[in-house]
């Protein structure tokens, strides 16, 4: 695996070698070592051109344990403004022997694109391309679920939320799909489901309660709030009122089933408090395990 | 000159003929088939058996790059692609940088391809300056400079009041508006049809209803005031089944079809190739099904190459990001005769959309061999396979989704005025 | 080659014994390394009756060999009983051949603390060195020829046996 791109082209093997890696960077009770000497002497540079400051900074730490040089370069615009060709920025940052690049970009397909045109030897992570995919994300929310589920081959999962414009919900129904999760359910508006997307292999539903209904793993996604702009939503609280993961409706789902999201949260939008921080809410969880995600691909990328 | 080309495969599909024959040229012009002028005596004589042969191709829509110190070269350069594929008239697209939409531009570009072009060149001019679809161009002065037609190319116009006006206008010069029916708000920035692989992509999809929509509006209008509209580019079997409704009960109107939405729809695009960047989108699978059932229908009078040729870098940045468009002179005619090969059409139907129902909607002297015609005309090989490669390619444009495709059909030797223009080397 | 493993432990045990006396450790803490050393670690744990729990270390992430075998997904985890700094720590494996391992071991241990002393103690030394490593206590001395290797299998029943690599 020379770039880690999406969960949609891994296979059962791979996906369950990246979790088992993880395993091992989850510290145990007791005293256990915080940093490991794996990637000492490996340069990662976090190539960023679309802000963020949780996923920029559990990859910051993921390569800080494991004894990487790391180093954060928030493009955002302004490097296109200047007129500095994506590949023009790659070039540059190469000529600095970089071994590997964390890349979040605004296009989809732009992670591909520079696996496509990279010098040999350097690995690419998709740390979100547009609409396409997050797969660490992803990864990270299969380990979540592992952890507390378990197996995948029963699970009923259901995705409710934004998915039109969701990169993360593409790729955990990829990983989904590979680990053999029972049935994925889907919900959302209709102006926010993407078309034909029952293709993938999910159910499309258009109604939350059915869609929660004996459910064992909910994940809710973010809603932003350009979503009021294009005429995709009248209101939030219409969204709520509809959509929101509130105690009446996780009530419907199993009785351990566990509540999850992406982060960050609109506590009131896509979910209400209650639920967040209840006792079935592994939302905080899902960010520790983030950075023993991160790790463990890292790893793998650099033990090519 | 007198040129004498014998034992060729003649295929003119206006005057009908479709047999081996001779045909006489001297000068600039066709002088007959098969019975030689009196007294003839050829200065050249050119044995063409196991070769058919054309009139030149007429492509309805093409780019020859853009304006500036670089014009003369891209001229040369595109023109040359063109008649290597056998295509000796070219109708350059007002999109280019910067956008023809007054006499003066068009006589400047006009000078330009006096001086470099190798084939015919055509203009069609804009419909509104600056191609912003506000203003009306001057279109009686364009015409008198000698465009053959007008088009908004894929720039919208600001309401339907102004296409309402402009087509009445363009009409009340005689011109024919070569519409791109694409509706901006539901366009709205997207780059791929909508559907599964939009949505697998991550990518923003364009609707069938972006095109039927503004199919749709434009139809109305064209009953309400009678203007001759030619519906340019379709990618909808639905658009097509619009027109030919409207076609049947007697609007004057036709449409054309780039060669590749013949071929390709959205499922054969691989992971962000941006060699399949198009605009229009290539469709579904249904609807490539429905244009390629249609395409031997009366609506359609052209299939054009939708030439939008790019330097290297166009196509280098993730999909979204690149400019949309392929380099497609050089896939015209090996398109077209795969659709011979592949039976949607016979050999007479397809040269014909590519021939003389261009020529005869936009007014000019090409597609056919007919005796006092301007001898314009292809010889190609109808056995010779050959692979599109990119370092084989004339044109400055090396991006094709037909890249690495095996196509039979190669052009020999191109014609343009009675002299030749290409011999494959 | 045959083995008579529970005479061998049997005498590490032995050794051990002696040389904790020997260097009057009061407290000492025993650290096997995955696999095989834990096994014997487990086993001289029980038999030098110490009270401390028993250290696990898995030396995967010190490895020096990263580079061209990449990580091995089945880590288990390291874990040490209490702080180890200014104790006495006896190191255990099975087989000591190269002192890679060794070095990785003792790596991840300073990494954990400051130890007052490490002893190593190990089942089968194999001779191969390519560092300057040497084992306190040794089960048995073996000199192998480097197509061949030892290796221990385990839990329950331990066996030991040499195995011959193919020549590729």
């Amino acid at each position: 695996m020379q770039h880690f791109l999406t969960t949609e082209s891994l296979t059962l093997d791979q996906l369950t070698a990246i979790l088992d890696t993880a395993e091992s960077f989850i510290n145990a009770d007791g005293l256990s070592v915080k940093k490991v000497p794996l990637l000492r002497g490996k340069t990662i540079v976090n190539l960023f051109f679309e802000a963020s400051t949780r996923t920029r900074s559990t990859f910051e730490l993921a390569a800080k344990r494991l004894s990487a040089d790391i180093l954060t370069m928030n493009i955002a615009a302004s490097a296109t403004v200047k007129g500095e060709s994506l590949l023009d920025t790659l070039r540059n940052l190469e000529a600095m022997h970089v071994d590997m690049f964390v890349v979040r970009h605004q296009d989809s397909g732009a992670a591909e694109f520079l696996s496509q045109h990279i010098s040999p030897g350097i690995s690419v992570i998709n740390a979100g391309d547009g609409r396409h995919a997050h797969p660490t994300q992803a990864m990270l929310d299969m380990f979540t679920i592992r952890r507390h589920k378990g197996t995948f081959d029963q699970l009923k999962v259901t995705i409710v939320g934004d998915l039109l414009h969701s990169r993360v919900a593409r790729s955990q129904i990829h990983a989904l799909r590979t680990l053999g999760a029972k049935e994925i359910r889907v919900v959302a508006p209709r102006t926010l489901m993407p078309t034909q997307l029952e293709a993938l292999g999910v159910d499309v539903y258009d109604n939350v309660e059915a869609a929660l209904s004996g459910t064992d793993v909910i994940i809710t996604l973010r809603l932003q709030k350009e979503r009021m702009q294009g005429a995709l939503l009248p209101s939030e609280r219409e969204y709520f009122q509809l959509f929101g993961l509130t105690s009446e409706r996780v009530v419907l789902a199993a009785k351990d089933a566990i509540v999850m999201h992406p982060g960050p949260i609109n506590r009131g939008v896509e979910i209400s408090s209650s639920v967040a921080d209840g006792e079935q809410s592994v939302i905080l969880q899902q960010v520790s395990y983030g950075i023993a995600v991160r790790m463990a691909v890292m790893s793998m990328l650099a033990g090519q | 000159m007198k040129i004498e080309i014998l034992n060729s495969h003649i295929c003119d599909p206006l005057n009908d003929i479709d047999r081996v024959d001779t045909i006489y040229m001297a000068d600039t012009k066709i002088l007959s088939i098969g019975e030689p002028p009196a007294g003839w005596q050829a200065d050249q004589s050119i044995d063409a058996s196991g070769l058919y042969c054309i009139p030149g191709l007429v492509d309805i829509a093409a780019r020859l790059g853009n304006s500036g110190q670089t014009q003369q070269k891209s001229i040369s350069s595109e023109t040359h692609a063109a008649v290597s594929a056998g295509i000796t008239s070219l109708v350059c697209m007002p999109d280019s940088n910067p956008v023809i939409d007054s006499a003066a531009q068009l006589e400047y570009v006009q000078q330009h391809c006096h001086s470099s072009s190798h084939c015919h060149v055509y203009v069609i001019a804009a419909l509104t300056t600056g191609l912003k679809g506000d203003m009306l161009s001057e279109m009686a002065a364009l015409k008198q400079a000698g465009c053959v037609g007008v088009s908004n190319v894929m720039h919208p116009l600001a309401n339907n009041l102004v296409l309402r006006r402009a087509m009445e206008y363009a009409s009340g010069q005689g011109l024919t508006l070569h519409y791109q029916a694409m509706d901006p708000a539901l366009q709205a920035n997207g780059c791929i049809n909508e559907g599964l692989a939009a949505t697998r992509m991550g990518l923003i999809g364009i609707p069938n209803a972006g095109e039927t929509a503004a199919v749709g509006v434009c139809l109305a209008l064209i009953e309400h005031t009678g203007a001759r509209v030619h519906f340019a580019r379709l990618s909808t079997q639905r658009a097509v089944q619009m027109l030919e409704l409207a076609h049947s009960e007697g609007l004057n109107i036709s449409a054309d079809v780039a060669a590749h939405q013949l071929f390709l729809c959205d499922d054969d695009i691989p992971a962000f190739d941006p060699n399949f960047h198009l605009l229009p989108p290539l469709r579904s699978a249904d609807d490539l099904a429905g244009l390629r059932q249609a395409i031997s229908n009366p609506i359609f009078n052209a299939i054009c190459s939708d030439h939008q040729p790019h330097g290297a870098d166009a196509k280098l940045a993730p999909f979204a990001s690149t400019k949309i468009g392929a380099s497609a002179l050089e896939t015209l005619l090996p398109l077209v005769l795969r659709l011979v090969e592949e039976d949607l059409l016979s050999l007479q139907q397809a040269i014909a959309l590519v021939t003389y129902k261009p020529a005869q909607m936009l007014n000019i002297d090409a597609g056919s061999l007919t005796p006092g015609a301007t001898a314009d005309l292809c010889l190609f090989d109808p056995k010779q396979e050959w692979t599109l490669q990119a370092s084989d390619m004339h044109s400055r444009g090396k991006h094709s989704p037909f890249l690495g495709q095996r196509f039979k059909g190669k052009v020999k030797h191109t014609f343009v005025s009675g002299k030749l223009a290409y011999s494959e080397s | 080659m045959e083995f008579k493993l529970d005479q061998l432990l049997d005498d590490l045990h032995t050794k051990t014994a002696a040389l904790i006396e020997q260097r009057a450790v009061a407290d000492p803490i025993l650290v096997g390394i995955h696999t095989g050393g834990r096994w014997i670690a487990e086993r001289l744990h029980s038999q030098l009756n110490i009270s401390t729990e028993l250290g696990v270390l898995d030396i995967s992430f010190y490895r020096d060999d990263f580079s061209q075998i990449g990580l091995n997904p089945q880590v288990k985890p390291s874990q040490l009983p209490l702080d180890i700094s200014g104790k006495d720590i006896i190191l255990v494996d099975d087989v000591l051949h190269t002192g890679r391992t060794v070095r990785a071991a003792l790596n991840e241990l300073f990494d954990y603390g400051r130890p007052a002393s490490v002893m190593l103690v190990v089942l089968i030394d194999r001779g191969g060195r390519e560092l300057p490593i040497s084992a306190d206590a040794v089960g048995m001395r073996l000199d192998l020829q480097p197509h061949q290797q030892v290796k221990l299998s385990g839990p329950e029943p331990l066996g030991l046996k040499v195995i011959e690599l193919n020549p590729s």
